[in-house]
């Protein structure tokens, strides 16, 4: 089987789509971040575990070819919203994994200085304008971002991402219909991991899929495998070039799914364990592409321990610098509420 | 010599601005339901769409959730929107932009961004339009951190202030009493300001602070002068800004004059009334008081339709006389 691929992959011209449009080099980066996304959210997860970091979190361990997939093609002052399950969108937008565990940890060297934590986590400078612990707040924040780049004409593409549970929010079909009548260079991303909290699409949801929902806004609608890498950044590319050339917006359903809970509370009693470990063992995103890669000859077992092992550096050293940073001083309290006069 | 002086109603005074706004700077731009060949709900932006284009002066659907949220977008991607709630009322379904995001998204990110964002909200009751369309809900607003909430209760005012509101870097929310949009007034020529935060004084005297908003503004100064018969000398503070609140103005006034009587058309309990109350309460004016402090506010029921009942909801300049008159003699 694995000849068998490596004989496609010497002829190229079959391969899916990311083979085709990137450098070996750039692929060997998806995996590194891929593996970052994973191992940062365990890491996390740990100094929950350990008391080390307080509130609550939303892992998106499961999600990773997803987050990667639709920030391939976008260039670095392309613009995202975020969710709160956003840390892999972070990630994949160009944070340092440093700079997120001292916001989770809440030092002033985090990336909102300890006053956002998980749920707000963004490099703004990266184009990431914001998780949200609101579902489907946004949406409409970045149509306004694409209304921007529109009238600048920046040609920016900015997208948001959202979860199943958010197509059912107003606010989601209000800023897809402007997005359609005012041909804003937008692509909403629904990752569908099947759940809103505890409540399946199949129950919350009046269409099969999400995306049929573009139908009703006049764009196109594209499902994608949301644990194939590849197939999402086709996906992704493809809307990021209609919205780049004026076309209008794009709806994308990833389907995908979560491993862990919906957040630290989760007692996981509206799914089977069969159903999990199902996804687990045999539709994981990272072993998905890392077989494939290894399959067509982009990387060998030697290069994968490389990228497992730089990445276990830098959560290690990420944790350290984050152990380290200084803790905001409570005469700070107010500051960030407006902006200071100078 | 009399120089003749322009005048221009309120609502012609916040048109001059906005147009004024878009001249001098090419981000900024408007946003609403039905404010371009419509010209808005109420004339305010009028013919602007003429002068600057569908472009610039953006018919929105229906949809006021959705749009409060892609004025937050813009405004934090570099333009300078200011946007139209049809009437103040409709703020309730835009909450959760208003509310959870522009209001926080600078201290969420630490100060990252800023939300340089406008917000008009036509308010009030008078005109008929029932429970639903005569609310006053700017203390919600003026509730949450990270928001500024003004209220200019003069065309002069209605023009420096939202300038002023355009120049921001933070989100500002302006609440314009619709029956104060055919008041006429002098209004400068050209661009100027009316800080945010101020407070002022619209009449001195000695016996009595009537600290008001909005359109109790003019109605205090209206039984300020009936009282001067009675050898009544009250001075009148026009709020202008509920958030953030210009406590020196205030106590400044009470510790002069040792009474104070709040004025507003929002419902009386849990309000600017109080606020301002406990402030002074809180503050160095309370030993100067000579009398509880009292407030007038609308009465604890939705706007009703008919006429009689609907003026009976909110303080008139009659009921601001009777309560000023007895707060001056002692009776209360
Ligand atoms: C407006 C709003 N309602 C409810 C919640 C509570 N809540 C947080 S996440 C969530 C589920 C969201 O599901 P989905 O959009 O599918 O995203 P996922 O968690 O699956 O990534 C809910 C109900 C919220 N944060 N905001
Ligand atoms: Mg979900």
């Amino acid at each position: 089987m694995a000849t068998a691929r490596k004989a496609v992959a010497d002829s190229r011209a079959n391969l899916p789509f990311v083979y085709r449009h990137y450098s070996q080099e750039q692929l060997k980066q998806v995996l590194h971040k891929m593996y970052l996304i994973r191992r940062f959210e365990e890491g996390a997860e740990e100094c929950y575990m350990r008391g080390l970091i307080h509130g609550t979190m939303h892992l998106s361990i499961g999600q990773e070819a997803s987050a990667m997939g639709i920030c391939m093609p976008l260039a670095e002052d392309d613009q995202i919203t975020s969710t709160h399950r956003g840390h892999g969108h972070c990630i994949a937008k160009g944070a340092e994994v440093s700079r997120m565990f001292a916001e989770f940890f809440g030092k002033t060297t985090g990336y909102c200085k300890g006053r956002g934590g998980s749920m707000h986590i963004a490099d703004v400078a990266k184009g990431n304008l914001g998780a949200n612990g609101i579902v489907a707040g946004g949406i409409p924040i970045a149509v306004g971002a694409a209304l921007s780049a529109k009238r600048m004409k920046t040609g920016k593409v900015v997208v948001s991402f959202f979860g199943d549970g958010a197509n059912n929010e107003g606010a989601f079909h209000e800023a897809l219909n402007m997005a359609a009548i005012w041909k804003l260079p937008v692509i909403f991303v629904c990752e569908n991991n099947g759940y809103g909290m505890s409540t399946s699409t199949a129950r919350s949801t009046a269409v099969k899929n999400i995306a049929e929902r573009a139908a009703a806004y006049a764009m196109p609608g594209v499902i994608v495998n949301g644990n194939i890498f590849s197939e999402v950044a086709e996906a992704s590319f493809k809307a990021v070039e209609r919205a780049r050339a004026g076309e209008g917006p794009t709806l994308i359903e990833s389907k995908t799914y979560r491993h862990r809970g919906h957040s630290k509370s989760d007692r996981n009693r509206y799914r089977t364990k069969e159903e999990i470990e199902d996804w687990m063992a045999n539709r994981d995103p990272i072993t998905l592409f890392e077989t494939e890669l290894r399959d067509f000859g982009f990387i060998d077992d030697q290069g994968i321990q490389a990228i497992r092992d730089a990445v276990a550096k830098e959560i290690a050293d990420g944790i350290e610098f984050a152990k380290a940073s200084p803790a905001p001083e409570i005469a700070t309290l107010e500051d960030y509420v407006y902006t200071e006069h100078a | 010599m009399d120089i003749a002086v322009r005048e221009l109603s309120y609502a012609q005074a916040i048109q001059e601005a906005m147009a004024i706004a878009m001249d001098m700077d090419e981000r900024v731009f408007l946003m609403g339901e039905d404010i371009g060949v419509y010209g808005g709900a109420f004339q305010v932006t009028g013919d602007l769409v003429e002068r600057y284009g569908a472009d610039r002066v953006i018919d929105t659907p229906i949809s006021e959730l959705g749009g409060a949220g892609v004025a937050v977008g813009a405004a934090v991607t570099g333009m300078r929107p200011i946007f139209e709630f049809q009437f103040s009322d409709f703020a309730t379904l835009g909450m959760e932009q208003i509310v959870n995001q522009a209001a926080k998204m600078r201290f969420m990110l630490g100060g990252e961004v800023s939300v340089p964002l406008v917000m008009r909200f036509p308010a009030g009751s008078g005109t008929g339009a029932a429970a639903q369309h005569s609310q006053s809900l700017e203390a919600w607003l003026g509730h949450v951190p990270g928001l500024k909430v003004i209220q200019p209760a003069t065309p002069h005012d209605a023009k420096g202030m939202l300038l002023a509101a355009v120049a921001d870097p933070d989100p500002v929310m302006i609440f314009e009493h619709k029956l104060l949009y055919k008041m006429k007034g002098h209004v400068p020529e050209g661009h100027y300001t009316v800080p945010i935060g101020k407070a002022e004084i619209r009449r001195e005297g000695r016996d009595l602070t009537i600290v008001a908003t909005s359109i109790m503004v003019q109605k205090a100064l209206d039984a300020a002068a009936a009282l001067e018969g009675e050898g009544i000398d009250i001075e009148v503070v026009d709020l202008r800004t509920i958030r953030p609140i210009d406590r020196q103005t205030v106590i400044a006034s009470v510790k002069k004059t040792s009474r104070l009587l709040c004025v507003y058309e929002a419902v009386k309990t849990l309000g600017i009334g109080a606020e301002v109350s406990a402030m002074v309460a809180e503050s160095e004016a309370f030993d100067y008081l000579d009398a509880p402090i009292v407030r007038l506010g609308g009465a604890e029921t939705p706007i009703p339709y008919n006429p009689d009942l609907e003026k009976a909801t909110v303080p008139q300049v009659a009921d601001i006389i009777a309560a000023a008159r007895d707060l001056v003699k002692g009776v209360r």
